[in-house]
């Protein structure tokens, strides 16, 4: 009953006329027909692979299979979710991480030699920075840091010894959000790759790879995973771009595991249903709190006071799930006051699952930094971070609604 | 945290996954251990061993039970356990009415197993309540439902049937897989237990294999516990984990599969080669005023539908599909068609499948998660390759 021709597999997502993106995550990167004809993919935890005789390695040597050989260099659920990713951005290939962190990591090792040199958006995940700073600089690569979104910034940075420019879009937790096509310009103009973290926005809310951007990194953790049950990571891009990048995985070892990455494809098959919840529910979110009396501002895309508001409307269909925001006229104990009042959203770090998280910033990543690094990086002592989960929308306004009330009270 | 004044989403999202006490994880652990330690000998523990009782199982049947509104429930290794499992209230010389239009297996559970254990059977047409007053004996103990029926998708009026068996003392158990607690809440209706296929819609990956009961009373509760204890067909923590994962999305699921089930329901019955389209969201179905007042905003999303003229036209039809797959179960986000008379319903004896209205040409899809245009191309593509 299987043709080729139906093969959901050889459907290209590049194709403008492709599947839906919500067939795309039901179906995408699976075979039609499966082992024992099961209906879904088995996980296959096996550490190593066997060949049928000596010719057979020769021939996995010779022509390049893809087949098992060391569980370190590859799995066949791997391999499908990688496709899945992959079909989700519209990229040639993916590859997948242990986190979000193996994965920049990863691409960072591959692309970067001594005296090479990086610059980004300084509006990024602590631990990205923190890399480049810290261990990047360990062998002989210049990190530059440009002030998020400032495009000329970033231009006269390069010299002849830039090979890669990163950004995150939107940026964590200030929700800046990048205009694409001039960043994917830049590059192009100095010959220099790009990298969007697009973590925060998913390939549902942003397409970088449609503007010309080379590798999208994604820690699937958040959104892709969704459900606040695995740890993963990948990076998206051209089969050639990533060729590098997936044999130094092999070496370096940051592969995931059988079983994260079973639940990472099971979550990927309600993903754009996700999105649009987590879509609507930060969209209230930030209108909720725009409007409430105890807030001081609100930093969120899909909002008119939003400075990088009309990028957004231009290049994303929605605005994600995470809302940050300052509290009037409170100190940190205050402001912590309000988190230790929610009863829904609890009190943990990350994003992007079905359930809402809170937290406020500076107790939960920059507790250790001084206050001078604090306000270099923008991280206020009255600003919270909520990752709206999927829950309905009026209980999640109630909730800060009243942890607002009960904060200010007491 | 109190959950009782939650939204029905927020609920399926939270309760029986509060946050773990001791390592402050957001998703609680898989307790896979089969045996506890005591604190002494003799002493009783919430927990002492995996049959009688699992953290990550219990978390699964809170949650179930808080979605349909009962005092709690028990997971199972599978739906036809947990319909077992419901039936085991019943005794030797016990009378049992069911719907016509029910699904294989517990046709096959009543007439080829309990009625070796001395348990009588009928099968009644549910939606007419004279059909029940025939039925009934004075050793009837239980009224087993189905709304929608499987696979005819007929709808009984589940209030009028719990009212008619209420005043005889008849117990009813209404399994809801198909309505999920998502549109049909039956207890609310006054039915005392409501059965799930955990591998259904509740799981809705394809993936797990369970079932749960819920009731409306802790009488009834310590019985099927005391039963499930005693035959020990339990779910396990792993298929616990995944259901309850499932069912964080289970709103989301079911509205949007239902949604294109209705668009596809009518391009069906638009369509020349399909003689019949059985789908309670359809004006003319004969169920539909009803399933306007029982199903919460939508109409579920498996449809039933005569193809081509034949057992071989519908055979050639459902091998057909692109994207619908061949294959028995339903409730997952991937589409599935399959044929009831050489599949789902081969248990049925034909003449009595013909009877319930099952003809050779019966084509049965479970509308799956993809999107609405993929799947009426795919619909429309095998219907032509029957010329």
């Amino acid at each position: 009953m299987v043709s080729p021709s139906r093969d959901v597999k050889q459907v290209s997502s590049a194709e403008p006329q492709g599947p839906g993106l919500s067939t795309l995550s039901v179906h995408a990167g699976e075979s039609r027909q499966k082992p024992a004809n099961s209906l879904t993919d088995p996980i296959v935890c096996a550490s190593t692979y066997s060949f049928e005789n000596s010719q057979a390695i020769i021939d996995y040597i010779e022509q390049d299979q893809q087949r098992g050989e060391y569980g370190r260099y590859g799995n066949p659920g791997e391999w499908v979710v990688e496709q899945k990713l992959a079909a989700l951005d519209g990229a040639e290939d993916g590859v997948l991480y242990s986190s979000g962190m193996a994965a920049i990591v990863g691409l960072f090792m591959t692309r970067l030699n001594q005296g090479d040199e990086v610059i980004f958006f300084d509006e990024c995940y602590h631990r990205s920075r923190e890399f480049c700073t810290k261990h990047l600089s360990r062998f002989g690569v210049v990190t530059r840091q440009v002030k998020a979104c400032d495009y000329e910034a970033m231009e006269d940075a390069i010299n002849e010894n830039t090979r890669l420019l990163v950004s995150e879009s939107p940026t964590n937790p200030h929700l800046s959000v990048v205009d694409l096509e001039r960043f994917a310009t830049i590059g192009k103009k100095h010959q220099v790759d790009t990298l969007i973290d697009a973590t925060l926005a998913t390939p549902y809310n942003l397409r970088p790879i449609e503007y010309g951007v080379d590798y999208v990194l994604h820690s699937a953790t958040k959104y892709l995973g969704g459900h606040n049950d695995l740890l993963a990571g990948v990076i998206v891009g051209s089969k050639e771009k990533l060729e590098d990048v997936r044999k130094l995985r092999g070496i370096m070892g940051a592969i995931n595991a059988p079983h994260s990455i079973y639940l990472l494809e099971r979550g990927l098959k309600t993903f754009e249903l996700r999105m649009e919840r987590h879509n609507q529910n930060g969209q209230a979110v930030a209108e909720f709190l725009a409007d409430h009396p105890a807030v001081e501002k609100v930093y969120y895309p899909g909002l008119e006071s939003h400075p990088y508001y009309e990028v957004a409307q231009e290049t994303m269909r929605g605005f994600g799930g995470l809302v940050t925001f300052l509290v009037k006229d409170a100190d940190w104990r205050q402001t912590a006051n309000i988190v230790d009042h929610c009863k829904i959203a609890r009190i943990a770090p990350s994003l992007g699952g079905v359930e809402t998280l809170i937290e406020q910033p500076l107790v939960m990543s920059y507790f250790q930094c001084t206050p001078e690094e604090r306000k270099r990086f923008g991280i206020q002592d009255n600003m919270i971070r909520v990752a709206c989960g999927i829950e309905n929308t009026a209980d999640l306004i109630q909730d800060l609604s009243q942890a607002i009330d009960q904060a200010t009270d007491s | 945290m109190n959950t009782k004044n939650l939204s029905f989403r927020t609920r399926s999202i939270h309760v029986g996954s509060n946050r773990d006490p001791q390592t402050g994880a957001v998703v609680p652990p898989i307790h896979v251990a089969s045996t506890y330690v005591l604190p002494g000998a003799g002493e009783p523990s919430e927990f002492d061993y995996a049959r009688t009782g699992n953290p990550s199982r219990q978390r699964l049947e809170q949650l179930v039970a808080s979605l349909e509104g009962g005092v709690g429930g028990l997971a199972y290794s599978s739906g036809m356990a947990a319909t077992h499992g419901a039936m085991m209230l019943l005794k030797q010389g016990d009378h049992v009415i069911a719907g016509a239009d029910i699904y294989g297996g517990t046709y096959r559970l009543l007439h080829k197993v309990l009625n070796q254990a001395g348990i009588e059977v009928s099968l009644v047409d549910t939606r007419q309540i004279h059909r029940l007053d025939q039925a009934a004996r004075d050793n009837t103990r239980m009224l087993w439902l189905e709304s929608p029926g499987n696979p005819l998708m007929s709808i009984t009026d589940l209030e009028q049937c719990c009212r008619w068996a209420k005043s005889r003392k008849i117990l009813v158990g209404v399994d809801n897989t198909f309505a999920t607690p998502v549109l049909t809440r039956p207890l609310e209706f006054g039915a005392d237990i409501v059965m799930h296929s955990a591998t259904k819609y509740l799981g809705g990956h394809s993936d797990a294999l369970g079932g749960v009961l819920v009731t409306s009373q802790t009488e009834i509760l310590e019985r099927l516990h005391f039963f499930q204890n005693a035959v020990g067909n339990v779910m396990s923590p792993w298929d616990a984990y995944l259901v309850g994962r499932g069912i964080k999305t289970l709103e989301l699921r079911v509205r949007e599969q239902s949604s294109t089930a209705l668009r596809l329901a009518e391009f069906l019955s638009q369509h020349p080669r399909v003689r019949s389209v059985n789908y309670p969201g359809l004006e003319q179905h004969p169920g539909y005023e009803i399933a306007r007042r029982q199903m919460d905003g939508a109409f579920g999303a498996m449809i039933s539908f005569e193809a081509g003229d034949d057992f071989s036209q519908a055979k050639t039809m459902v091998e057909s599909t692109g994207l619908f797959q061949l294959a028995v179960s339903l409730g997952a986000v991937e589409s599935l068609i399959e044929q009831p008379a050489s599949m789902s319903h081969a248990a049925y004896d034909r003449e009595d499948r013909l009877a319930h209205g099952i003809t050779d040409s019966l084509v049965r899809i479970s509308v799956g998660l993809e999107s609405f245009d993929d799947l009426k191309a795919d619909l429309s593509q095998a219907l032509d390759s029957m010329d």
